[in-house]
């Protein structure tokens, strides 16, 4: 069958900070408001809603529930909820729009780790009998991972810095960054470790934020904006959840979701890639073939903003803001959940010609 | 609609109090299998996987379709997570179905499952505070005002927790087996929740439910009688706000107005042979039969007590035992949706009603406020 034509044709997200003051569903609703005033189009007109979040971050099961407060669900709204992040929720809004018979989607990715401890939580997702008990976090495999590519020959500390620099660079030109600074590689490599071979800004900072898109079928995406930033497709995989039978130097899921995608078959001009820890950013990197002159993660990326449930939708929003202000034409967004990038999501974009 | 979606193979574990026989992995791989043995397909034949569950607090494991895909044969696959609470497994089947229906995968694995025993369900059902009053604790003060507003005589629960129990004789897995179940041991269990006794209660139990869904071109290569998504329906609202109707919610109404149309559906309670409802305390069945169009305001109690909704009555409602009778939270919504699909497919067992042609599921969660549904029938285009 022929996909139909969707596209995004709103977008908003909150500025990543280390507290937000209000709650979350105060962070959807004034997301949520924002995309109405700008396309014009009133609650009702919405066909379908779908949130990622994840009850834990909150220390609440059911905190999702308070989240639809945000959407707003009065008359009642017909929704769903992913225990992922928000970049799921759009893959599941595009999926639902394929079936044709509606037209208009609300997405919103949305979590607050301030009232937690991230790296004691997601420690939690390893498996349940054999590995959590010993409490292995996501930053100590994330060190593994690091040190699996300099055993590899893959890359060097060096080249984690580098990561790390043009990151923090970049992020001083977005308003939305919680983390940013013109920092040398040499500066970079003269700081101590924290998780040997990771140094403590290898690591994206504790944040709060939410982001959210509309998106739009078609003739409709067409009378809602006047530049629509078309998906032209949207793929995850999975790895195995046994570290020691995965090549944590690689990362076939994404290379197998680019494959399904056609992310190749033309030139990608911006990949934001949802790459939490600076070794990330290489192993993806490496398993998407990407080099110049694609542009990777000009917003700075996770390492400078990283609100757990919406970092990966942050990653659409900001290859569609790119594309809509003309600096791009075909992106690349990709989004992860799992300790060393265990389960990655790619979702391909394009503006009009 | 690009494409019409079929279950083609449905998979349970016995439901019980505690599985200590199985892990998390062991309890959805038995369900899982089950399922694609009835589908007569191996792993490899599947697009994608679908798995819902309720929160993750309930057995401390975080995002657990991570450390699950390998059982579940999800690596290299997309496997997805949907978390809608307590009417989550019938949601997980909606997207499963969508996901077929989108024309871009033709066979979805979909699962639910909890593991009840593996934490402490009532302490995280009243949101992981100490002194939670239980989720029959939230409801019981909707149902007595259910009661003071259609007149229903306090037999109307009991009734529904014996018939609930009888049937389950009937369902080799479900969790419950009482031999004994009678009007009188009911009301004479401890009084948890005004109106509700202990027997008027759902247990909480360990197990998985699964289907396959697959695309009209897979069914028609089924080895067994598939079952066909006529129709599905979601809807959510508020969990609270001056002048909500708790007793009868907008988006429960709503949710079965779409339902039926989409369905073509114009008078249900004679055009749906059987339902599945998500019946977790007693009353909730004459409050949903009103709730969800299947008949008149405050009608629903004088259905229940006629015996309409026993098996072998005009409306038989929760054949196969019903959440009264087994309830891994995760999974009672799916479980729902996959006994209406057993009824049409015909393969109920002991408790098949004869001829089903038509089945309704439902789940419902939060505070009585997210509706999951879907109609199933025997044949692909059902005309009523």
């Amino acid at each position: 069958m022929t996909a139909q034509e969707i596209a995004i044709v709103a977008f908003a997200q909150t500025p990543a900070v280390r507290q937000y003051g209000d709650s979350e569903p105060a962070m959807l609703m004034d997301l949520t408001n924002q995309l109405l005033a700008e396309t014009g189009l009133e609650r009702k007109e919405i066909d379908f809603t779908i949130a990622g979040s994840c009850d834990y971050l909150s220390g609440l099961p059911f905190a999702f529930v308070m989240n639809v407060d945000g959407f707003g669900a009065w008359p009642p709204v017909y929704e769903s909820h992913v225990e992922m992040d928000g970049a799921w929720a759009l893959f599941e809004a595009w999926v639902r729009l394929q079936v044709g018979d509606i037209d208009i989607a609300l997405v919103a990715g949305s979590g607050k780790s301030s009232p937690g401890k991230p790296r004691e939580i997601f420690a939690l997702q390893t498996n349940p009998y054999y590995c959590a008990p010993l409490g292995l976090d996501p930053v100590s495999v994330a060190g593994l991972q690091a040190r699996a590519l300099l055993d590899a020959g893959k890359a060097s500390e060096r080249d984690f810095a580098e990561v790390v620099s043009r990151s923090r660079r970049d992020g001083l030109a977005n308003p939305n960054a919680q983390v940013a600074k013109d920092v040398s590689v040499d500066a970079l490599l003269k700081e101590p470790y924290f998780a040997a071979p990771l140094r403590r800004h290898d690591l994206p900072p504790i944040s709060d934020g939410a982001a959210a898109v509309l998106v739009a079928r078609g003739e409709r995406a067409r009378q809602l904006c006047e530049r629509p930033i078309w998906i032209r497709g949207i793929d995850h995989r999975i790895e195995s959840s046994h570290l020691g039978l995965r090549d944590l130097t690689d990362s076939p899921s994404t290379r197998l979701a680019a494959e399904k995608l056609g992310v190749h078959d033309g030139p990608i001009d911006v990949a934001e890639l949802c790459a939490r820890y600076s070794p990330e950013e290489i192993v993806l990197r490496l398993a998407l073939g990407l080099r110049a002159p694609t542009r990777i993660n000009p917003s700075g990326g996770p390492l400078c903003g990283h609100p757990v449930m919406a970092t990966g939708l942050v990653r659409v929003v900001e290859v569609a803001r790119r594309i809509r202000e003309g600096s791009a034409r075909r992106g690349l967004a990709h989004a992860t959940s799992g300790p060393a990038l265990q389960q990655n999501l790619l979702c391909l974009l394009e503006g009009d010609a | 609609m690009a494409e019409r979606c079929a279950i083609i193979g449905i998979g349970q574990t016995k439901y019980a109090r505690r599985r200590g026989d199985l892990s998390m992995d062991g309890l959805v791989r038995e369900a899982a299998l089950r399922a694609l043995e009835d589908a007569d397909l191996e792993w490899k034949d599947l697009d994608a996987i679908v798995i819902g569950k309720a929160p993750d607090a309930l057995e401390g494991v975080l995002m657990p379709e991570l450390s699950l895909c390998d059982a579940l044969g999800a690596v290299g696959k997309p496997i997805h997570r949907v978390h809608t609470a307590g009417s989550v497994g019938a949601s997980t089947a909606i997207t499963a179905a969508t996901m077929v229906e989108s024309g871009l995968y033709r066979r979805v694995l979909t699962l639910g499952y909890e593991k009840q025993s593996e934490g402490n369900a009532t302490w995280a059902l009243g949101g992981g505070r100490s002194g939670s009053q239980g989720a029959g604790g939230s409801f019981a003060p909707w149902i007595r005002n259910y009661i003071r507003r259609s007149g229903a005589p306090e037999h109307i629960g009991w009734k529904v927790a014996v018939k609930d129990r009888k049937n389950a004789l009937r369902n080799p897995y479900a969790h419950l087996q009482m031999k004994d179940i009678s009007i009188e041991k009911v009301k004479e269990s401890p009084m948890l929740w005004d109106p509700l006794h202990f027997l008027e209660s759902c247990p909480s139990s360990d197990g998985a439910a699964a289907m396959v869904l697959s695309d009209a071109e897979g069914a028609r290569r089924a080895p067994r009688r598939p079952a066909w998504v006529i129709a599905h329906a979601k809807r959510t609202e508020f969990s609270q706000f001056p002048g909500r109707d708790t007793v009868r919610p907008l988006a429960g109404v709503d949710c079965a107005k779409a339902l039926f149309a989409k369905a073509g559906i114009t008078d249900p309670l004679r055009q749906i042979d059987c339902a599945e409802l998500y019946v977790p305390f007693s009353w909730y069945e004459p409050m949903w039969l009103e709730g969800h169009l299947l008949c008149e305001e405050h009608q629903g109690w004088k259905l229940t007590d006629s015996g309409a909704t026993e098996l072998g009555g005009s409306f038989p409602v929760n054949m196969s035992g019903g959440v009264l009778s087994s309830n891994p939270i995760g999974a009672s919504g799916m479980i729902r949706c996959l006994e209406a699909a057993n009824q049409v497919r015909g393969t109920a067992g002991d408790y098949q009603v004869d001829g089903a042609r038509v089945a309704l599921g439902h789940a419902y969660g939060g505070a009585a406020q997210y509706f999951a549904m879907w109609i199933v029938s025997s044949e692909p285009s059902p005309s009523f």
